[in-house]
């Protein structure tokens, strides 16, 4: 047994996170936000030659053949770059949809209503980066159907929670395609959930590093903020709750890979429940160590919290991982 | 990344498990709680069954008489006893933990001749005078004096949260041997024997109801300089290097003991029908993600010592995590309890479905409340992960002034 990160594990993460700041820095990024098309189909290209949607795929169908270990690394960089995009749904695409694996493709998803399940039958299916897709998939129990994005009844809905995740509202959503049966969707919610955490991981930690520079050059009352232990201990909660969300988020990663050490739908449910939990809260505190300036459009702590919302409602909620960790307590 | 555990490591699992099979229906009647004599008995003779097979100072290095384990062994060991519910440590916790590696780290020849062995065989016990009661958090303001007369050190002050001091031979004792307002580069590191005339061992009782602790008074007691651990006013770094022997597995049994519980809460919950309603069910989940998380944390710290040999910052994360998952665990389960938990004490359920388990979980939400405040609060915890992990700028210094004052 050694949990740590391998050598290469960390060169790979590291290139990653090379080509994101030197392709998709914030600034350019900002640049499309409150637009509905974010998806900089160039960078998405670039992100496929970097083997970001087909590194799990096997080498005979011409992909990486990496675990899903390796691919949490690199989606908790895409995470920290706040790279905008169905970055997780194109990865899981890659093999089923042609050109997902490769970044030609840009593919959406979203979850179909559960019948009788809170909610269903009231609130309108709400479908992110419509206008950036070419192929919308939606998951269910039952499996998953292709739509094409165009020929959905879709209403896009002004003031996104996210500049930059543009949302539409689908009120019918009628049968698509199959493309895949009830086995291949589990894998995906599992692998989803857990791709979807390593990203919100990788948000915690940029905004408790945002927010650990700002208190650092901030000086109030003749000394740097982050001096105060008001200040200091709410940046040291953040560290230890991204660093706590990170190792669910590789422990149910090589859960995946190596099914004998355990429960993988159990691990991935506790790693995606604690991963929204780290971003969302460290999102908030963010915004609350950058004060007044913090609460302004301007200064990105409000990016990280708003995505961090926006990828809490995927792949599984708070409440609805937490029941599926609870059943498994009870022995249902 | 590998969570797969070594054909080798899993064959010293197998037979460690066999063997706690073999001595574990054969131990005594455990002493109540407050038995200190029966406890020492009970954990002493735990320590000679582990120490006639070969598996006394598991961690210790071989040329301490250890067995020189790994890191992932020593984690499997603590694994497997705690589920087999083996004996805690107990009162060989000093001594195993503490100043058995300090006197391997630091001792001379004749040093770990004389007080390692009887360690390993649970034939001495020792304790621990490290705090004072105006030096907790800052340790290095300690006050407690030793003086050179001849051959020995003529110690006077006062120590405080010295666990099983009533049953212990030997006391790990830090002195100030430098000026007062020498801090740290004024320490030693003392063995003190608890039967030297002007040692006072006055019990402290705990919101627990129990004694675990004790202050020591301590009346111009003669200790041999021969006694000292290391270089007269080093004891800090000597202290320091013991601690650096921890591997990341100090909550190992903790840890696997808070899972057992949440299994037992949900367990109650069943029975009084709290299981139906979401929020309890919720907040059952919710803490098995925490517990889980922690597990992972506890394998990537010990993978780490593996590899480096020191251990990493994971252990300030995971005190720091793992406190207040165990304060969330104790809410839980004394909620679920309701007014029966208003003692300490299991009682029938009037349904005739047997014990409710109120003893365990109100004794074990009362000592939960030291978590955030035993071996470093979180407050300081914070700090340290604020100031040295995150590099933010550092609290006020202690001034030689400011220590007189």
């Amino acid at each position: 047994m050694d949990f740590e990160v391998t050598g290469f594990q960390v060169e790979l993460a590291e290139g990653i996170r090379r080509l994101c700041a030197g392709r998709f820095p914030l600034e350019s990024i900002r640049a499309v936000e409150s637009t509905d098309r974010v998806v900089d189909r160039a960078g998405w290209r670039e992100l496929g030659e970097a083997g970001v949607f087909h590194l799990c795929l096997a080498e005979e169908a011409g992909g990486v053949g990496l675990g899903l270990a390796e691919a949490a690394l690199v989606f908790e960089e895409l995470g920290r770059a706040l790279i905008p995009g169905p970055l997780v749904p194109s990865h899981l695409a890659a093999g089923l949809i042609d050109g997902a694996d490769d970044g030609s493709v840009v593919v959406g998803l979203v979850e179909r209503p559960v019948p009788g399940a809170v909610g269903t039958g009231v609130l309108p299916v709400i479908v992110e980066h419509l206008a950036d897709l070419d192929v919308l998939l939606v998951l269910s129990a039952d499996g998953i159907e292709r739509f094409d994005p165009a020929a959905l009844d879709a209403t896009p809905l002004p003031r996104p929670l996210d500049p930059l995740t543009p949302v539409w509202s689908v009120t019918g959503l009628p049968a698509g395609e199959p493309v895949a049966g009830p086995e291949i969707a589990a894998r995906w919610r599992r692998d989803g959930a857990v791709l979807t955490a390593a990203c919100q991981v990788g948000m915690a930690q940029w905004a408790c590093d945002l927010a650990v520079e700002y208190a650092k050059g901030r000086v109030q009352f003749g000394r740097p903020i982050g001096g105060f232990q008001a200040v200091k201990h709410l940046c040291a909660d953040m560290a230890v709750r991204s660093e706590v969300a990170r190792i669910a988020v590789q422990a149910a990663a090589v859960t995946v890979d190596q099914p004998d050490v355990g429960d993988a739908d159990l691990a991935a449910a506790g790693a995606k429940l604690l991963a929204d939990e780290a971003a969302v809260t460290n999102g908030r505190s963010c915004i609350q160590v950058h004060g007044g300036m913090g609460f302004t459009w301007e200064v990105p702590a409000h990016l990280a919290y708003k995505r961090a919302r926006v990828l809490a409602t995927r792949f599984g909620t708070a409440d609805a991982l937490a029941e599926e960790l609870a059943d498994s307590l009870a022995g249902a | 990344m590998d969570l797969r555990y070594s054909d080798a490591e899993q064959a010293f699992r197998s037979s460690l498990r066999a063997w706690l099979a073999t001595v574990l229906p054969d131990l005594p009647k455990k002493p109540s709680p407050e038995d200190w004599p029966g406890r020492r008995a009970y954990d002493t003779h735990w320590q000679r069954v582990l120490f006639d097979a070969g598996y006394a100072g598991v961690d210790w290095p071989v040329e301490g008489g250890g067995r020189g384990a790994s890191p992932v062994e020593e984690l499997i060991f603590k694994e497997e006893l705690e589920r087999a519910h083996a004996p805690y440590v107990g009162v060989n916790f000093v001594g195993l933990l503490h100043a058995g590696p300090t006197v391997i780290a630091e001792g001379t020849a004749g040093q770990r001749a004389r007080f390692l062995p009887p360690i390993l065989r649970g034939d001495e016990v020792w304790c621990q005078g490290f705090s004072e009661p105006n030096a907790g958090s800052d340790l290095a303001s300690m006050r407690t004096r030793a003086v050179r007369d001849g051959d020995d050190y003529v110690v006077t002050g006062q120590k405080i949260w010295t666990s099983h001091a009533e049953v212990a031979d030997y006391c790990e004792l830090l002195v100030r041997t430098g000026s007062e307002d020498s801090r740290h580069r004024g320490i030693s590191w003392l063995i003190l024997p608890m039967d030297t005339p002007g040692v006072d061992i006055r019990p402290l009782h705990t919101i627990a109801g129990s004694t675990e602790f004790a202050e020591l008074f301590l009346d111009e007691v003669r200790v041999p300089v021969a006694n000292r651990v290391g270089e007269e006013n080093d004891g800090w770094r000597v202290t320091m290097v013991t601690l650096s022997f921890e591997r990341g597995t100090a909550f190992v049994g903790d840890l696997l003991e808070a899972i057992e519980l949440l299994g037992a809460s949900v367990e109650l919950a069943r029975r009084t029908g709290a299981w139906a309603d979401p929020g309890t069910r919720r907040q059952a989940g919710h803490l098995k993600a925490e517990l889980d998380a922690l597990w992972a944390l506890t394998k990537r710290n010990v993978s780490q010592a593996a590899r480096t040999g020191i251990p990493g910052v994971g252990g300030t994360y995971f005190k720091l995590a793992y406190s207040e998952a165990r304060h969330k665990l104790g809410e839980f389960s004394l909620g679920l309890l309701e007014r029966a938990g208003l003692a300490a004490h299991d009682l029938e359920g009037i349904d005739g479905s047997g014990l409710l388990p109120a003893g365990t979980m109100v004794e074990d939400w009362l000592r939960g409340i030291s978590l955030t405040i035993a071996a470093g609060t979180s407050q300081i915890q914070r700090n340290i992960v604020g100031e040295r992990i995150l590099g933010l700028p550092k609290e006020p210094q202690a001034t030689a002034a400011g220590a007189k004052g």
